[in-house]
């Protein structure tokens, strides 16, 4: 059977890419979305789009297609939206377009995705806007009273000014406060208090006392606090909400993942292209050279070199043939085969792994973050604290009323936490910014505290310590003229043992009459003389189980052997030494054999490994680690370690990573060098450290700031003040970790 | 005083302007994607291929 040779893609640099290209784009048909004016919009998920030139190669790219109206790329989420009306388009050939440009693009399921529209987001800008009106606009009358107190301003300006005031903070802290109030809300329908109901009573209590000053022509007036409160409160809920986008985005793009289609063969031979979720148990997929398995199945007709890689995390492939078996995710590399599906996508390996990791963010959710630690104390003390000081003065000191409550509610006002609402988002938002600038994208704000408590890391081998791509190590003990020709037939495989000789020499010809002999190799005829590069046995060769080879003969020439390993990842001693110094304990687990696991973790410097895990014997590991009262850090980048990703106390994976494990990790670093888990590492650590000194601060201020509020002595101008400089105090601590890297000097 | 009676009522539109002004960029989405308009602004697709300010002035043999 001849392999179909395809017209190699030009990679981004303008080089030509060793990739066999086009035909194999999935067809995301399926999921184009028609509204009624016949317009027709598909959504993608674009990988690799990274900068401004990308952007316009995308749009310009997919505009030139003939019939496409809307190509726009949302470079912050990955998701590209495009839209055409012309019937004739064939939506392959904008994946195909996307391809040869060089980016993967697999396509969102339009009944699964979430709306485009980031409504949460937009509606706390919303807030923020309106409180920032309101504070700045009430802040503009308010000092012209204060200034005015010595007698300067008289009685009727003043409540003239009051007025206008109320006119503005009534409906700006109505309208802006209702992200606390709900949320207050909410927690004390379930019977517990959470930080937002402080603020919450703080600032209706705050404008209801206000305006029973206003109109009784009284001297003081908290209209500024209310807003100013909600501003900064508000800021700091949107840095939050900022953080956690990214991993929103990652759940989304783990349904995108799920979104494929598959060839069904129907009974009288046609074939039908539809999306893998109608897929059940019993019909018969087509799987063509360069598609993934949409669901478990068995082989029924052919046989074919499958990548387990996704699946196991070895890049070798294994040939399987009728009566096999393949799980979802395997890619298909050398021959047509015909397969009955066994399961649904809901029972295939990719949603039991989504289920697992879903599982694991759960657990992750549960993880109660330092902020909500110190809310959880704070509550409690701050409104005891303006009850005594209410009673205090009704009862002790024999105030009335009036004076009485606006004493408690000055006590509620400056122990409000503003700057504790700003102590942790604004560290982790200068965090994830800093690490951003080394390469390393973090998921969630609270994956810098617990990455920062980490005891022990475990690494996975393939992939992850080493690049996971073939190398040819013996290059220079062959005869250049051999390796050539060896060549010359490997360009046309797919085999990743062919891929690394075709890299190693570079582009040239290709054989003639090529035949891809499935689970042997590759033959054909090089300047008329037959040649064959493939497995040891079928050259007539004994096989080393040891070292990953492949032989090559020319006509009757004796044959050459080719040996490779995998290349590993740079400035790994290196990281490892920096662990050991600190006590933290390391451990590679993989699921390939013993030999090479052990080589690597030596060359790595590690000295615990476990060879042959399978994914439930890495959770094992994981478990069992944290049993013993160690934080355990994943780094993995298989579909396998995606559960350990998962259920771990935070993980890393590399870019190279499958979806689903970038999606279920909490950092991914890009680049080859494995000293970004370090840096990682670094960074979580003085992140922690600030949280933990802004939050000191926090409570010293209210500290001091209490005894001043329970004796009576704080006006609005003192609370506006307070108020303003923590905040300040607070965002400049964290403005510190955006500094150049240190090496060890930074506290 | 009496200078007062307007001068807020400006103040306080000219802020209202302000903040509908925001709005409307909220609602126009000009924040879904603020890596992509950071990155939008400097690329060249909006200029004609042979106008002078894509290719820069025409060189020309002038050392006076």
């Amino acid at each position: 059977m001849t392999a179909s040779l395809d017209i190699a893609a030009l990679d981004e640099k303008g080089g030509v890419s060793l990739e066999l290209a086009s035909s194999t784009a999935p067809d995301p048909s399926p999921f184009v979305r028609a509204s009624g004016d016949g317009e027709q919009t598909l959504l993608l998920n674009v990988k690799g789009a990274h900068c401004g030139g990308c952007i316009s190669k995308i749009e310009k790219g997919l505009l030139a297609i003939p019939g496409v109206e809307v190509a726009r790329l949302n470079l912050s989420t990955g998701r590209l939206t495009v839209r055409w009306r012309d019937e004739s388009l064939n939506p392959k050939s904008i994946v195909e377009k996307l391809t040869a440009l060089g980016f993967d693009a697999s396509a969102f399921d339009p009944d699964v995705a979430l709306q485009e529209q980031d409504t949460e987001g937009r509606f706390l800008l919303r807030c923020m806007a309106v409180a920032g009106f309101a504070a700045a606009n009430i802040m503009l009358l308010s000092v012209s009273i204060w200034a005015g107190h010595d007698g300067e301003m008289g009685p009727a300006t003043r409540a003239m000014l009051h007025w206008i005031s109320a006119l503005i903070a009534i409906p700006a802290a109505l309208f802006a406060g209702r992200p606390f109030f709900r949320s207050a809300f909410r927690a004390l329908k379930n019977g517990h208090a959470n930080m937002d109901v402080p603020i919450s009573l703080a600032v209706i209590l705050a404008l209801g006392l206000s305006i029973y000053e206003t109109l009784n022509h009284g001297r003081d007036a908290y209209f500024d606090a209310a807003v100013m409160l909600l501003f900064f409160l508000l800021i700091g809920r949107f840095l939050d909400y900022r953080l956690r986008g990214k991993a929103r985005a990652s759940a989304q793009k783990l349904l995108s993942l799920q979104a494929t289609s598959a060839n069904r063969l129907l009974s009288d031979g046609s074939v039908e292209l539809v999306s893998a979720r109608l897929i059940v148990p019993g019909d018969r997929i087509l799987l063509q050279p360069g598609d993934r398995a949409p669901v478990n199945g068995r082989i029924v007709e052919g046989g074919s070199d499958i990548d387990f890689s996704l699946v196991t995390g070895e890049s070798a492939p294994v040939f399987k043939e009728a009566g096999d078996h393949v799980y979802a995710g395997v890619l298909n590399l050398s021959s047509q085969l015909v397969f009955e599906a066994e399961a649904t996508t809901d029972d295939s390996l990719i949603a039991d792994l989504t289920r697992l990791i879903e599982a694991g963010e759960q657990g992750k959710s549960r993880y109660v973050k330092l902020a909500d630690k110190a809310a959880a104390l704070y509550v409690p003390v701050v409104h005891t604290l303006a009850l005594a000081t209410f009673l205090g003065w009704f009862f002790i000191g024999d105030a009335g009323m009036r004076t009485s409550l606006m004493t408690a509610v000055a006590v509620l006002i400056i122990t409000c936490p503003c700057a504790l609402g700003l102590a942790a988002p604004a560290v982790q938002i200068v965090a994830t910014g800093r690490l951003f600038r080394e390469g390393i994208l973090v998921k969630s704000g609270d994956a810098l505290e617990r990455l920062a408590q980490a005891d022990a890391f475990i690494f996975d081998k393939t992939g992850t310590l080493t690049l996971g791509a073939f190398r040819l190590i013996n290059g220079n003990e062959t005869p250049q003229y051999m390796l050539r020709k060896a060549a010359m037939l490997a360009r046309a495989s797919r085999h990743p043992l062919a891929r690394a000789i075709a890299e190693e020499v570079g582009i040239g010809p290709v054989a003639k009459n090529i035949a891809e002999i499935p689970g042997s190799g590759i033959e054909g005829e090089i300047e008329g003389v037959k040649a064959r590069l493939g497995r040891a046995e079928w050259i007539g060769q004994a096989s080393d189980a040891e070292t990953t080879e492949t032989w090559f003969q020319l006509g009757d020439a004796p044959p050459v052997r080719f040996c490779f390993e995998d290349v590993m990842r740079n400035d790994i001693e290196d990281t490892i030494h920096k662990f050991d110094k600190v006590g933290i304990e390391t451990m590679v687990l993989s699921g390939d054999k013993p030999a090479p696991t052990r080589r690597i973790a030596a060359a790595s410097g590690i000295r615990n490994w476990r060879a042959e895990q399978s994914p439930e014997d890495k959770i094992e590991n994981l478990r069992r680690l944290t049993a013993a009262s160690k934080n355990t850090i994943m780094v993995g980048d298989g579909l396998n370690d995606a559960p350990s990703l998962a259920a771990a106390h935070a993980s890393l994976s590399p870019g190279s990573a499958a979806d689903a494990s970038q999606a279920a990790a909490d950092f991914v670093f890009t680049g080859d060098s494995l000293a970004s888990v370090h840096t990682a590492y670094d960074v979580s650590k003085k992140a922690r450290r600030r949280m933990m000194e802004n939050f000191a601060f926090a409570a010293f201020y209210n500290m001091c700031a209490i005894p001043l509020a329970v004796m009576g002595f704080v006006t609005p101008l003192i609370a506006a003040l307070a108020m303003s400089g923590s905040s300040i105090i607070v965002t400049l601590n964290a403005l510190r970790l955006a500094g150049p890297a240190s090496e060890g000097t930074d506290p | 005083m009496t200078a007062l009676l307007y001068l807020i009522p400006i103040a306080l539109f000219m802020g209202g302007v302000g903040l509908l002004a925001f709005v409307w960029t909220v609602r126009a989405g000009q924040y879904d994607d603020l890596d992509g308009a950071a990155q939008r602004i400097l690329s060249d697709d909006d200029l004609e291929e042979g106008s002078e300010r894509a290719n820069g002035p025409a060189k020309t043999a002038d050392y006076q």
